[in-house]
């Protein structure tokens, strides 16, 4: 048959595609901090209002060198912040993940939690740091590991249970044609039906964990995290410093924002918003 | 041919939606309908004739409200439990996650054959389907026709006595559709399944099978039955012969009287 002469290999990305890809994000990024470079310094801004990107780099770069003796509180508390970060994102995560199945397991359980679920998510929960604070103790991780926990657990609980929810009838009847048991449509069928609207929440939970760490933080923690960091550097006018830490805090968001894509290419190659070209 | 013992059976069957509310409506009134081993039966009318509802029927993925039915002489219900037949519906319905080789295991997987049994029938069925090329393709990167291929190879992989098709083709552009039904012929020939078939092309239906169920809406009844005496096997030429126009024709006329009585 003529098909078979049809190639459905991915399409080969040579290494001059990547850069012609990335040229234009990087030329806008060097554009940037060089137009903020001649700004501060031709404007003759004030260092606390906004430091030059080179005298935020100097401080970046004096913390790498203390840091090679462990000596760098800047590196210890990126540390200490991207543990509450990945600790609360992987407890709020799996809680939602569990809870949504077995309540989407009883349509009515799910049903009347949906509207709290959906009301909760709404809230502006980093509001509740304080109290997580005082339960947990200002300088235990534990107390900022629960604000990202909460943080993280509705939107992937909300879209766990959408996703095992939402199946398309035909799928249904297709597995009841077989007189399948719920157990095996379940994961045959729902389990997989879920995992984009998983990822999907992951995806925004990932980010929202790092800003639930660093504001956790700013209502008081050990001199080593991000949050008091920042705080402490700007009420000193170093704010060189803080700059330094808020740039490392973006990073932290921005790995872990693409460690989560990387685990949802491996997991789920076939959805249609990761196919290869073909 | 009556006193053949039939595979499927309706006799006086009703079904009515929304039976207690002012507004209901009677999707089927009265049906007898007796199918055969082995018949190519196509169920054929203007939406809203009751033809999809019978087939699900059938498959009890609803059920009667008035009226006796069987299935391999058994309840619809005792029928389906016991997977006496494969069912292919209007979208291929083939899952993203699953290659086309598991994408057939499916109903194996379901059914509880051996790792062995269901890669051999899997694969023997693809290349029924003459897409043996293609098992570790992935659904999105075969055409729709080709995806409705693997549909029917996956319904057919247990070696159900009965296929029910749902409109199979009726997403499909008119060549495609015809090169289908070729194919559709070919693999009936070869395994003399009990098909039934849901459509509301009159060529396809004419092309296709050894009778002919027309029916007609509000309320969705049966019409009249015509054998097709039209010879097997069927050829891309017998779509140019003079007893296909007639039948075409006797078709299309039943459907018109039964419209024009509304």
């Amino acid at each position: 048959m003529a098909q078979t002469t049809l190639d459905f290999s991915p399409a080969k990305t040579t290494w001059m595609d990547r850069v012609q890809y990335y040229a234009p994000t990087l030329l806008i990024a060097v554009c940037v901090i060089g137009a903020w470079e001649i700004l501060v310094r031709v404007l003759n801004i004030q260092q606390f209002l906004l430091p030059r990107p080179s005298a935020i780099l100097r401080e970046l770069m004096g913390e790498i060198a203390l840091a090679v003796n462990g000596q760098s509180i800047l590196f210890e508390a990126v540390g200490a912040t991207a543990w509450s970060a990945v600790g609360g994102f992987t407890v709020g995560s799996l809680l939602g993940i569990v809870i949504a199945l077995v309540t989407a397991r009883w349509t009515v359980v799910s049903e009347a939690l949906m509207p709290f679920a959906i009301a909760a998510n709404s809230v502006p929960i980093i509001a509740f740091a304080p109290i997580m604070n005082n339960w947990f103790g200002l300088t235990n991780p534990a107390s900022k590991i629960a604000i990202v926990s909460i943080i993280v657990f509705f939107p992937v609980m909300i879209n766990t249970v959408r996703g095992l929810t939402l199946v398309d009838p035909m799928q249904l009847e297709l597995m009841h044609s077989y007189a399948a048991r719920p157990f095996k449509i379940l994961f045959a069928l729902r389990i997989p039906n879920t995992l984009p609207y998983v990822f999907s929440a992951l995806r925004v939970t990932s980010s929202l964990s790092v800003i639930g760490a660093v504001v956790g933080e700013f209502f008081g923690g050990p001199r080593a995290t991000l949050g008091v960091f920042i705080t402490q550097e700007a009420s000193g006018f170093n704010f060189a410093r803080a700059w330094a830490a808020i740039i490392m805090a973006a990073l932290i968001g921005i790995s872990f924002y693409l460690l989560v894509l990387f685990a949802e290419r491996r997991i789920m190659p076939w959805h249609s918003s990761l196919r290869e070209p073909a | 041919m009556a006193a053949q013992t039939a595979v499927i059976s309706a006799k006086n069957l009703y079904k009515v939606f929304n039976a207690t509310a002012s507004e209901a409506v009677t999707a089927l009134q009265n049906v007898t309908l007796d199918i055969h081993a082995g018949e190519f039966i196509s169920l054929i009318g203007p939406s809203g004739c009751g033809k999809s509802t019978l087939l699900r029927l059938i498959a009890d993925l609803t059920t009667a409200s008035q009226g006796d039915l069987t299935v391999n002489g058994k309840t619809p219900h005792q029928a389906r439990l016991d997977r006496d037949y494969g069912m292919v519906f209007q979208a291929a319905t083939l899952y993203d996650w699953r290659s086309v080789l598991h994408n057939v295991q499916l109903p194996l997987e379901i059914m509880g054959y051996s790792r062995k049994d269901r890669d051999s029938r899997a694969r023997e069925m693809l290349d029924l389907v003459e897409l043996g090329k293609f098992a570790n393709h992935y659904p999105w990167q075969l055409s729709g026709g080709m995806q409705q291929r693997v549909s029917i190879a996956r319904a057919l992989a247990f070696e159900p006595s009965i296929l029910l098709m749902d409109e199979p083709f009726g997403a499909l552009d008119e060549f495609t559709r015809e090169r289908m039904n070729m194919e559709l012929l070919r693999i009936w020939e070869r395994t003399k399944i009990t098909l039934v078939f849901v459509t509301h092309s009159i060529s396809e239906a004419v092309f296709l099978s050894s009778r002919i169920v027309v029916m007609s809406p509000r309320p969705g009844r049966i019409t009249q039955i015509i054998e097709n005496d039209l010879p097997y096997p069927r050829v891309f030429e017998t779509r140019e012969t003079p007893q296909f126009f007639e039948k075409i024709t006797t078709v299309r006329e039943l459907l018109r009287e039964a419209h024009e009585a509304l």
